[in-house]
């Protein structure tokens, strides 16, 4: 069970590893990282090197000035004056200084070495050996840089230094370079995994949101870090994009909805007038002729009313809008009228109209055609015979491209149901009387929503016992669309 | 009439057939579109039912083809999507009427006579009669009888349309259509009060009405038979 638990552990270890080095911002955090420890150590190298460098050239100096100074005095005082100065120096304590003075065949006159260094010098003389082997002045294991040359009569004098405190000062270095290059490394490997946890916590989040909306949640939104930059920018159009989808399922639901509610009824209605039909036998044809033309009746009341629902969705999808065109408000206005203005004559209303402006907006002409018809017939549907209808076209005017107002004298809508009548399949008590499937003022808001414009609800008489209903479309200036 | 169904949903091919066949018609069935392009090509047919989507070729595309090889036989358009813009995609390629499923039997009854009459009759005309019935388009008059009636400029256009289909069988979608320029329905059925009207204009002081209801489908201007 423990072992599980550890192997568990180990596994979900080994994944996350495989995830973190699968994440982009681990592996850019890597390249920097690989970046800034290259260009460190570039640098350090340098420094090391100038510094080093410049330590053992002072000494090289040192040593051929030292030189040349023994070399004036092997000159000037013979072999004895030299061989008491070597002696001399040697003998300071302490010092870093490393003399040597051999005849031809080896044998020591002074200096502080017991013997002659093996190692072979190079070209121009200069030779690299240990101390400690030849018993120098110190019992350091150290090196010691030391130039050779050979005097006049064979004599061969060897002068050093004693590199011990260089060699510290290198390994010092060394060692901090080392440090730094490792402490580098080591900060840049933490920060790179820090930046990239942060990161891949924030796309997690996004991950988590985005399953959890694909399993049907919609609410969930993407949260935001308040930071402004890019992954915010990412998350607030991601649930600006939420919204809307959010927005366009809960209209989908709302007419499946009134749909499944307002359509099954005549459904239901239709099927068990064609049962009873069938139950009853009958000799008499005419019985059936009756009960099928009523179901033609209701199958194209059933009809229209798809086909309105269908109208509204295309209106509310806003995919016309592409398709706009100029319309000649005036046309649509005109050819409405003309179209409705003998119904309302037979049930003995006035209908009137007035041209004021003749503007244009751009927009789809069917679906405005569409709109001013149902509210035309709907005003004609309320209005008591003998009323009164009118419709007007007005121009521009401040916040405005055009209006169209539609005013009868009928009863009006309360004011706290003007917001109701624009849903869909909603019909007041007062209209349940006539005919109609309560989706006339849905599809004419949508219609105003896909144009831009604005649906106002008011009274034509306020104040009177019949305040009348007054409809405008108002169509916003160029370019507020 | 010989027509050419042109229809993938078999049920619905044969409904058609049907209806076509008892209405007098000569009917072959296609039911895709290679099949319908290898038919129209070897047959010669008055009218072709074409229905937009078909399995392998969208019925619009294959309308293109026809009318890019020449053939140019009235094509009437069957469809589910009803949207005025898919409507007027099947115009643009090359189809002559448009009818969104589910439709009427009588009004696909109706639009293909008058698909048919209007190739018939292309040479332009400045005076139509049926009957006693007569209209000027020049002078945008009308007499019956030999006596001036007065029309609003929508009736006289309205009268225009019956006068050219006279004998056929016009609904009221027709009407709105190529009256109005409505390519939706209305929520009243306005087209009735025009026809109430022009009825009261032109068949009430005479004996023998010219306008007469079809049951079902329509309006028919005809003058009487004999």
């Amino acid at each position: 069970m423990r072992q599980e638990g550890a192997a568990g552990g180990l596994h979900g270890f080994l994944a996350a590893g495989l995830r973190l080095v699968r994440a982009t911002a681990f592996r850019l955090a890597l390249l920097y990282l690989a970046m800034f420890v290259l260009s460190v150590g570039m640098i350090l190298g340098v420094v090391y090197r100038t510094t080093a460098g410049f330590l053992e050239g002072e000494i090289g100096e040192t040593i051929a000035l030292e030189v040349a100074g023994l070399q004036d005095h092997y000159r000037g005082y013979g072999l004895s004056g030299l061989v008491d100065v070597v002696r001399t120096r040697s003998a300071v304590p302490n010092n870093n200084s490393i003399y040597l003075l051999t005849t031809a065949a080896g044998v020591i006159l002074a200096g502080n070495l017991s013997g002659w260094p093996a190692a072979v010098p190079n070209a121009s003389g200069w030779t690299h050996f240990k101390v400690a082997d030849y018993g120098g002045v110190t019992n350091r294991p150290s090196t010691a840089q030391a130039v050779t040359f050979t005097l006049p009569g064979q004599f061969r004098l060897l002068v050093g230094r004693d590199m011990s405190e260089i060699d510290q000062l290198r390994t010092r270095m060394f060692r901090s370079l080392g440090w730094i290059l490792g402490s580098t490394a080591l900060l840049g490997l933490g920060g790179g995994l820090l930046m990239s946890r942060g990161a891949m916590r924030r796309i997690e989040a996004i991950n988590r949101t985005t399953r959890q909306i694909m399993s049907g949640d919609l609410s969930d939104r993407v949260p935001r870090f308040g930071g402004g930059d890019e992954m915010d920018r990412l998350a607030s159009n991601l649930n600006a994009m939420l919204d809307r989808i959010e927005r366009l399922m809960t209209g989908m639901r709302q007419v499946t909805d009134s749909v499944a509610h307002d359509l099954r009824t005549p459904l239901s209605r239709l099927r068990s007038r064609i049962e009873l039909a069938l139950l009853h036998e009958t000799e008499d044809a005419e019985v059936y002729r009756a009960v099928l033309q009523d179901t033609i009746v209701e199958a194209d009341r059933l009809l229209a009313t798809f086909t309105a629902l269908l109208s509204i969705a295309e209106a509310e999808s806003g995919a016309k809008r592409q398709d706009f065109v100029p319309v000649e408000l005036a046309e649509v206005v005109e050819l409405a009228a003309d179209l409705y203005e003998p119904v309302a004559d037979e049930r003995g209303q006035r209908l009137s109209v007035e041209i004021r402006a003749k503007p244009m907006v751009r927009g789809n002409g069917q679906l405005l055609a569409q709109a001013v018809s149902n509210l035309l017939d709907n005003a004609i549907k309320y209005t008591p015979d003998g009323g009164t209808i009118s419709l007007v076209l007005d121009g521009p005017a401040p916040g405005r491209a055009a209006c169209i107002d539609v005013a009868d004298s009928g009863p009006g809508i309360p004011p706290e149901m003007r917001d109701k009548v624009l849903q869909r399949f909603v019909r007041l008590d007062t209209a349940r009387a006539s005919p109609g499937n309560g989706l006339g003022l849905s599809l004419v808001d949508a219609v105003a929503t896909l144009h831009g414009a604005r649906l106002e609800l008011g009274e034509s008489a306020p104040g009177q016992p019949a305040p009348g209903l007054k409809v405008s479309l108002v169509f916003p200036p160029d370019g507020r669309r | 009439m010989k027509i050419l169904v042109i229809e993938d949903d078999r049920q619905a091919a044969s409904y058609l057939a049907k209806g076509l066949k008892e209405a007098g018609h000569v009917v072959d069935v296609a039911n895709d579109g290679k099949e319908g392009l290898f038919l129209a090509g070897a047959e010669h047919y008055d009218v072709m039912i074409v229905d937009r989507m078909l399995p392998g070729r969208d019925g619009l595309s294959l309308v293109q083809v026809l009318r890019a090889a020449g053939n140019d036989t009235p094509v009437l358009f069957l469809s589910a999507l009803g949207s005025v813009d898919d409507r007027v995609k099947g115009l643009k390629v090359g189809g002559d009427d448009y009818l969104t499923k589910p439709f009427a039997f009588s009004e696909l009854l109706a639009r293909i006579e008058v698909l048919v009459r209007r190739r018939g009759a292309a040479q332009p005309q400045t005076r139509l009669s049926v009957g006693d019935l007569e209209l000027d388009l020049l002078s945008r008059s009308v007499k019956r009888a030999g006596k001036a009636i007065d029309l609003l400029p929508r009736e006289f256009t309205l009268l225009e349309y019956l006068m050219r289909n006279a004998g056929s069988v016009v609904t009221r979608t027709m009407m709105l259509e190529n009256v109005w320029d409505y390519h939706f329905d209305p929520q009243t059925n306005v087209i009735d009060v025009h026809i109430a009207r022009l009825r009261q204009k032109i068949d009430k002081d005479f004996p023998t009405p010219l306008i007469h209801t079809v049951r079902g489908a329509g309006y028919s201007l005809r003058a009487a038979e004999g």
